[in-house]
């Protein structure tokens, strides 16, 4: 014992100990988010529960908590059917449950407004016979649900439409506008023929927009009333409902069904219901373009700052204060960043160019308001000296034989460093553009005021030109997190989005992460025996 | 090639039509000198040694003759080095023309990570060379003259990292003699090598002066007089002595010289 204490052994075990205790928190860390997130897409039965004052309430048994010396646990119930009740979920005493019940016709919607509903169906009433199926209500409106949706889909595309029209018309405004700030006089005639332009779009616009009034109007017909565990009914729109199931007469096959439309809808379609229900596309698609627009600026600008300071600079104190301020840029706290993005490229360089670039349409900003471009241009910042660090390792481990041999073949500096310096780099290079990308993945709070939205109303990314529209603002996972886990109205059902999102992004980071470490393992196997 | 000896001391050797003439060089790190007044002339297609111990100024001095210690900040060189007519020193000449001349192989073997062929062809596709005939043939040369062709002749786009260590030197002798040097500067090339490789460089070097001029430094004496002609010794940053390899191992005229090359310090 004595012995293995002078040989050190404990020194062994207490960093053993430490690794251990790191590993076990990311563990527990990734264990809660991911159980907590991936179990809420599978539908969960429905419980009828009939309490000793007669009442009834039908849900999803969401949490149970033990109360000593009793027999059954106090229940929560996630009951759904916001519209009636007024609250989602609601906690009900052990002792006071006469009865637990799974009928099989219990019936679990997803609606596009105010949450589930759980109840029975006891109606049908369809407003057109093309909808119409053979069968009792349940399988006709299993029938007539796809129809509907399809329909719904049309509308959705003539909506697309309207909006094409209405940016043509705007566009064309802001010409007429634009010619008028120039001079309104010199351009009569134009701005004639734009304004006529203007009112043929305009009638064609009026004419579309009430046809899809009227196919609207004919579609809601289409209605369905349900029953709640109380009886009270309620009828509700069939273009209304995303889904409909019954999950205690569901099979294990019908659930995994249920549970992969669920991930599909949440990786490619938009947020419904203030974020808590739908999909995530937009917020993903924002983070990931936002981390690619940051690479750009980020990227080159590291690598050069610190190919210049490690290869052409001479060593001095101006170089090392460099050095120590670029050092210490990586600790400032990131909503200073925050705050200098706002003033310096949102307030600064944003309001300068919409005077240079859309006169015309001040004082509404086009720049001069937060957006994906200013918000990556901010992170970008953020992240350079992380890229300045790493690239200046990786350059200081190159040996110094090498840049000898190729200076003695007669190569000159800028020779030695793109042929034989920079390739060897490279690995140091990925290196640090991964701490970059996760660093960056990561921030919200500088984000927060150069240009997230809890809710943006079009991608950066579209099929109107200029197709890429860097000046808008965008969504981001570690935003959402923040926005659905901490400002929604409904907090508790908005949980299991909070785990969805919070796993989301850091399986992304994960990911960009994993092919920028394959990456640089290829590029080093190359240069493996190169050091000696 | 007339040779005579200078009458007074140091002992120095006039040579006559000689590719590399240093006259009074001095070597300044910062304040230290390291390199004192020295005077010496490299004869043409022979290989000269400077050997000396550790710190004695040998490397340095092999640096100046191809600038290579320009890269170190705090080199200041006085005094005169002139290949044929060209004066190294001067502020005006190319450096890259120079290195071009003056071809060099360093005391750790250090290939390019890249592969056998690209590492030859190095310096002809810096120099912007591109045609690839002229490549092939260029690096088979190389290679032949640095006798490596017939072990790599078959897999000249494997990584140059998979090769021996003794293979790898020659590689680098292949890669400095691609761009047709007239000098060839050795830094201790076999230090890293066993004693087999070691022989094969040193064959290689015999077979080379028929074409080049060779400035080997050596720390091994016994390297020195196998591969030889003639040998300056260098002692804290002097040229105690400079003459015929056979006549410094033999009959060294200056005490320190004799100390050194008996063992008695060093």
């Amino acid at each position: 014992m004595k012995k293995r204490w002078r040989q050190g052994e404990h020194y062994v075990w207490f960093s053993g100990a430490a690794v251990c205790l790191t590993l076990l928190m990311v563990a527990v860390l990734l264990g809660v988010v991911m159980v907590n997130g991936l179990g809420y897409f599978w539908p969960s039965d429905l419980a009828l529960a009939t309490l000793d004052d007669g009442s009834r309430l039908l849900g999803a048994i969401t949490n149970a908590e033990r109360v000593p010396d009793r027999e059954r646990d106090n229940l929560q119930f996630k009951v759904g059917n916001r519209d009636l009740y007024g609250e989602d979920f609601r906690w009900i005493d052990g002792a006071a449950i006469a009865d637990l019940a799974y009928p099989s016709n219990a019936v679990l919607l997803e609606r596009v407004e105010f949450g589930n509903f759980h109840g029975f169906l006891k109606s049908l009433a369809l407003a057109s016979d093309d909808l119409a199926a053979p069968g009792d209500d349940w399988s006709r409106l299993m029938a007539a649900l796809p129809l509907v949706a399809q329909r719904q889909a049309t509308v959705d595309e003539m909506q697309g439409h309207l909006a094409e029209l209405n940016g043509e018309i705007e566009s064309l405004r802001r010409q007429a506008a634009r010619l008028r700030f120039d001079d309104e006089r010199a351009h009569a005639e134009a701005i004639h023929t734009l304004q006529d332009r203007m009112e043929q779009l305009a009638q064609r616009f009026e004419g579309e927009n009430a046809a899809i009034a009227r196919t609207v109007t004919e579609l809601r017909r289409s209605r369905a009333t349900f029953r709640d565990a109380e009886g009270r009914e309620k009828e509700i729109v069939l273009a209304d409902i995303v889904r409909a199931v019954r999950p205690n007469a569901m099979s294990v096959w019908a659930k995994t069904g249920f549970y992969a439309s669920k991930v599909l809808e949440l990786l490619t379609d938009e947020p419904r219901e203030s974020n808590t229900e739908g999909g995530l596309f937009p917020a993903i698609f924002g983070t990931v373009m936002m981390v690619m627009i940051m690479s750009i600026f980020a990227l080159p600008m590291g690598v050069v700052t610190a190919v210049y300071l490690r290869e052409y600079a001479r060593e001095g104190l101006l170089v090392r204060l460099v050095r120590i301020a670029v050092y210490n840029l990586a600790g400032v706290p990131s909503i200073v960043f925050g705050v200098v993005g706002l003033g310096f490229f949102v307030y600064g360089v944003g309001s300068a160019l919409d005077v240079l670039l859309f006169p015309e349409r001040l004082p509404t900003p086009t720049f001069g308001t937060g957006g994906i471009l200013w918000a990556s241009l901010t992170l970008s910042l953020l992240t350079v000296p992380v890229v300045i660090v790493a690239t200046e390792e990786g350059l200081s481990a190159i040996p110094r034989g090498l840049r000898e041999a190729s200076l003695a073949l007669g190569a000159t500096r800028f020779q030695t460093l793109l042929r034989v310096v920079m390739p060897m780099a490279v690995p140091g290079i990925i290196t640090g553009f991964i701490l970059a990308v996760a660093r960056a993945a990561g921030e919200v709070a500088p984000l927060m005021i150069t240009g997230v939205v809890k809710l943006a109303p079009a991608l950066p990314i579209d099929g109107n030109f200029p197709y890429v529209h860097l000046e808008r603002k965008f969504m981001h996972l570690g935003f959402h997190i923040y926005d659905v886990g901490f400002q929604s109205p409904n907090v508790e059902a908005a949980k299991p989005m909070v785990y969805i999102t919070t796993l989301l992004l850091v399986v992304i980071v994960m990911v960009l992460s994993l092919t920028a470490v394959v990456l640089r393992n290829q590029m080093r196997k190359r240069f493996q025996s190169a050091t000696f | 090639m007339r040779i005579q000896q200078s009458a007074q001391p140091p002992y120095r050797l006039a040579v006559d039509d000689p590719i590399i003439a240093i006259r009074n060089l001095d070597l300044y790190y910062g304040e230290a000198q390291a390199l004192k007044d020295i005077t010496v002339a490299i004869p043409r297609r022979q290989v000269t040694a400077f050997i000396g111990p550790s710190g004695c100024g040998k490397s340095t001095l092999l640096r100046c003759l191809n600038r290579l210690n320009d890269l170190v900040d705090s080199v200041r060189i006085t005094g005169s080095i002139k290949l044929e007519a060209m004066e190294i020193n001067s502020g005006d000449v190319d450096v890259i023309e120079l290195r071009r001349r003056v071809g060099m192989v360093f005391q750790a073997y250090n290939p390019f990570p890249k592969s056998i062929y690209e590492n030859v062809v190095y310096g002809l596709r810096i120099a912007g060379v591109r045609k690839r005939s002229i490549l092939d043939e260029e690096a088979r040369r190389s290679l032949q003259s640095a006798a490596l062709w017939e072990e790599v002749k078959d897999r000249l786009g494997e990584s140059a990292m998979a090769l021996s260590g003794g293979q790898m030197q020659r590689l680098c002798i292949a890669r400095a003699i691609a761009v047709n040097p007239e000098v060839i500067l050795m830094d201790e090339p076999c230090s890293a090598l066993d004693p087999i490789a070691t022989a094969h460089i040193e064959d290689l070097i015999d077979a080379l002066k028929k074409t080049y001029t060779v400035v080997i430094v050596t720390h091994n004496m016994q390297q020195a007089a196998r591969v030889s002609d003639y040998t300056a010794f260098l002692y804290l940053g002097e040229m105690i002595e400079f003459n015929k390899t056979d006549l410094i191992f033999t009959q060294p005229e200056r005490r320190q010289t004799q100390d050194y090359i008996t063992g008695r310090f060093g």
